[in-house]
């Protein structure tokens, strides 16, 4: 019986223990903002925003461009976000034509360039903070390894000296995969495009999850070349990555981090503190501070170890086009490339 | 003898139904309403989405014909297939001999190597893989090993598998193999029978069942497992990846119930023959049978030895590989020592809250769940009449173990997100990844009660209800004193597997909620493979001391509460 009794006060104090619940934080507004952007970002703009609001508290969920954009999808029925913060545009316009969010101009909207926020709805469902922008990470010591030349453009990429050293995102699975490709077929039109692929397919490794994987996968030596993005190869080259970051000479595709609030939010004036918060400069330097183009012109500074010229390298991005064509490029990119294994079918 | 006609009594004598049985029934239908909550509505809906469309428009099969007409789709059936049997013979084969090493061989360090085979139970699948990058990546210390093929694919995915799942068939075939009856050795022996005969004529037909559902384990728990193939799959796609893609990656829940039904129907198949052998499995150790006791043979024992040290050593450097890397600054360019890959506040998936989440889940799914488990075994087992309800509550224990742990994850999805659920509040929440944790662990922690209650007489039940002493009572002073090891057992089990798990709860963690294993995922998902092995370092570790922890309490309760077993 005392055993039993033991037991028991053990289980009962360790339950005590465990504690269910968070505490603490009562009288502030808990604004639930889902996010794809970087961890190592989010605690710097969470103090920044919160200096400013002091009764706000921010709650990340953070997961990449894929997963929260599935999150939110799933969560169609019955939204627990408050507002989105820090997603690709095309992913927003997306879920906007699902009637997922609801139009807000932030005070200060007008400061902004036009071509970074929703131009179709006024008052803009969703509005641009900072453009994420496609590049090529390339590993010199694997390079030299292999004796690789350095690529300047997509067309080098489908070189045969590159077979079986190139990886890029699956864009079934990866903001940025689908980044590339549809900016592949802005460029060059749809059917050349298609057939870019065809020999690019030729010459790749492997196709990732992960947008930022293929260049930390470079930076590591996993493969001497990595289809990614700016960020991510300035990030690991300042990190002591022995790789060059590439603005291919033809033009990048890029995407606009981006925030829109969701329609039935319960803190819609917290909410709309964020978005106001958003587009102040405040919030644009910090922005720039890892990216090199953000929505307020005039701000930017150069980033230490971006490509130079990557401004004048960005395409001119149709987000209503790729927004319209994103499930049938994804299933035709699928049935041409997903199994590496299979013959290929035309 | 005499319990069996207390068990026919209910039958052929109308048995009263006492306020006592009401009780009874009372928690038994809570129990049984539980399973229905946890496990049948949520698959119902996960179900039913297969034939809809995007709106939830019904659709009947067109989600299943695009399905197998998509070549990109239909592959994965065959390359899940062609992986998890080969994989599955490995496994075996290793297990097999590794098992015939421990306990028809004198070697020496036998508990050793049987400790350091459980190894791979305390980890993340995802773990085995990330070490294998390191091993056998393109920068891995070990490539030349591979003759110039690639880690990332089938190879890589055969190898992380037969790692992961390499303890949980050894501990089947060892079970199999320690239920031997050493006359039958003697009568092989005075027959003639040279060692090879006996082997094929004794061996094998006496663990021949232990051997097919060891084989149906490893193949469910790898055509269903999601981290080996996440993290080296490369381009080689598998059912369970491609649930993750079409959800994750396209926003296609429709396709992911209808890759997740596919992926039910090999584990159901391989679960139910598993049920149909096991129903012929006659005991083969009767009351007059002689433990087989192994005669040391020098040669014998050292090449067992030697085998076992092989696959030791290469469970050891897995674990070692991992806690390498998780400490090195920048591999391969820069190998200096750092903790810094331990910080992390700065990376994907949660940070140190992250592990903090998974201890707190793990040890409410190890509380609750032993009780519950423990509860409904007991009920099941020892309760009178409602034969019907407990029939059904029998089906619904089984379940779990059919289901995938993405398929119960998308599941949980469907049903408790619905606006129209009342449980609704639940979701995003610590408590429904317990829940979930504990109805894809329901199944086994079950079993394990049930052998152990199946070894207490029904005659305390009979005496006590003679007594007039409430059953409640019986099970508070008998039956829970005397079951501690199993119970001991099954809360080692939940936690063990609850900190691991991944599949399952990848589709329900929140902010607030995120955890450890999943982290690893994320981590390596981001490309930060150091420390993504780090986190997998710590959950190991944790598991690890649990187990210890565990040994120790077996250990001192064990002397106090089955001192009866001695005479």
């Amino acid at each position: 019986m005392k055993l039993i009794k033991q037991l028991t006060t053990v289980a009962a104090s360790g339950l005590m223990v465990l504690g269910l619940g968070a505490g603490g934080a009562f009288a502030k507004t808990n604004l639930l903002v889902y996010t794809a952007i970087e961890a190592d970002e989010l605690s710097m703009f969470k103090k920044a925003f919160e200096a400013d609001y002091p009764d706000i508290n921010i709650k990340w969920v953070r997961d990449s461009t894929g997963i929260v954009t599935s999150k939110l999808m799933a969560e169609k029925a019955n939204p627990k976000a408050d507002i989105v913060w820090g997603l690709a545009a095309t992913s927003l316009m997306m879920l906007g034509n699902e009637g997922y969010f609801q139009g807000y101009a932030p005070k200060g909207l007008d400061k902004l360039d036009k071509l970074y926020y929703d131009q179709v709805n006024n008052p803009p469902q969703w509005v641009g903070q900072r453009a994420w922008i496609a590049s090529v990470c390339f590993n010199t010591v694997e390079a030299g390894k292999y004796k690789l030349p350095l690529p300047t453009s997509w067309a080098d990429l489908t070189k045969p000296v590159y077979k079986g050293h190139v990886i890029m995102p699956n864009p079934n699975s990866s903001g940025t995969g689908f980044l590339d490709v549809s900016s592949w077929i802005q460029l060059m039109g749809e059917e050349k495009a298609w057939k870019y692929m065809d020999a690019l397919h030729t010459n790749i490794a492997r196709y990732t999850h992960s947008g930022s994987k293929p260049c930390k996968l470079a930076a590591r030596g996993e493969i001497p070349i990595g289809i990614s993005f700016a960020y991510r190869g300035a990030k690991s080259k300042n990190a002591g990555a022995p790789i060059e970051i590439i603005a291919p000479i033809e033009g990048i595709g890029w995407d606009l981090e981006s925030f829109a609030i969701v329609k039935n939010t319960k803190n819609l004036k917290a909410a709309r503190a964020l978005a106001d918060w958003s587009v102040t400069k405040k919030a644009m330097v910090i922005y720039n501070r890892e990216y090199a183009v953000v929505a307020m012109p005039g701000i930017a500074k150069p980033v230490k170890n971006f490509p130079p010229g990557i401004l004048s390298k960005m395409i001119k991005n149709d987000f209503a086009w790729a927004a319209k064509n994103r499930i049938r490029i994804l299933n035709k990119w699928r049935d041409r490339y997903d199994a590496k294994s299979e013959p290929k079918k035309k | 003898m005499v319990p069996a006609v207390a068990h026919a009594a209910p039958a052929v004598v109308r048995h009263k139904v006492s306020s006592e049985d009401w009780i009874m029934r009372g928690v038994l239908g809570a129990i049984a309403l539980y399973l229905l909550v946890a496990i049948v509505l949520p698959l119902y809906a996960l179900l039913s989405k297969g034939f809809q469309d995007r709106d939830g428009n019904f659709t009947g099969l067109d989600n299943f014909t695009e399905f197998f007409t998509t070549p990109a789709l239909s592959q994965s059936v065959a390359n899940s297939l062609t992986i998890s049997s080969i994989s599955t013979v490995i496994v075996v084969s290793l297990a097999f001999v590794y098992a015939y090493a421990l306990t028809r061989s004198c070697m020496a360090f036998k508990n050793l190597f049987k400790g350091i085979a459980l190894i791979p139970i305390l980890m993340p699948s995802l773990l085995p893989a990330i070490s294998l990058i390191f091993m056998f990546g393109k920068q891995g210390f070990l490539t030349f090993l591979l003759f110039g093929n690639e880690i990332y694919g089938p190879i890589g995915i055969v190898m992380g598998e037969v790692i992961y799942v390499f303890p949980h068939v050894l501990m089947i075939i060892m079970i199999a193999m320690s239920m031997s009856d050493a006359r039958l050795y003697e009568a092989s022996q005075s027959l003639g029978a040279g060692p090879v005969r006996t082997f094929f004529t004794v061996t094998l037909p006496g663990i021949r069942y232990g051997l097919v559902s060891a084989g149906f384990v490893a193949f469910t728990l790898i055509i269903t497992d999601f981290g080996v193939p996440k993290v080296v799959g490369g381009q080689y796609n598998v059912l369970a990846t491609d649930v993750y893609k079409q959800v994750v990656g396209r926003q296609d829940f429709e396709m992911g119930a209808v890759v997740s039904m596919v992926l039910l129907v090999p584990a159901i198949i391989a679960f139910a023959a598993d049920r149909i052998l096991q129903r012929k499995q006659v005991a083969i150790l009767t009351a007059r049978a002689v433990p087989y006791a192994p005669t040391p043979s020098p040669r014998f024992d050292a090449i067992m030895t030697a085998f076992c040290a092989l696959v030791g050593i290469v469970i050891v450097g897995i674990l070692g590989v991992a806690m390498f890397a998780s400490l090195v600054k920048f591999w391969p360019y820069n190998l200096s020592l750092t903790l810094a890959h331990y910080d992390f506040s700065l990376r994907d998936g949660g940070g140190w809250d992250s592990y903090i989440n998974s201890v707190k889940m793990a040890s409410w799914t190890a509380v609750i769940g032993t009780c519950v488990i423990f509860t409904g075994a007991y009920l099941v087992e020892k309760s009178k009449g409602f034969l019907a309800g407990r029939a059904a509550m029998q089906f619904l224990v089984m379940m779990p173990m059919a289901v995938p742990g993405l398929s119960l994850g998308l599941a949980y999805i469907f049903f408790f997100n619905h606006p129209d659920n009342p449980l609704n509040f639940l979701y995003h929440t610590l408590p429904i990844l317990v829940i979930c944790t504990i109805t894809h662990f329901y199944t086994v922690s079950h079993l394990t009660a049930i052998t152990a209650l199946k070894q207490i007489d029904n005659e305390f039940e009979s005496v006590s209800a003679s007594l007039k002493v409430p059953f409640y009572k019986t099970f508070w002073r008998v039956t829970v004193p005397i079951c501690v090891p199993a119970i001991l057992d099954i809360s080692m089990y939940l936690f063990v597997n609850a900190m691991t798990t991944v599949s399952a709860v990848v589709f329900l963690y929140s902010p607030d909620t995120a955890l450890a294993s999943v982290a690893v995922l994320n981590m390596d998902d981001a490309g930060e493979q150091a420390s993504a092995a780090a986190m997998g370092v710590m959950i190991v570790l944790t598991a690890g001391a649990a187990r210890l922890l565990h040994a120790v309490l077996t250990r001192g309760l064990a002397r106090r509460t089955q001192a009866w077993r001695k005479r």
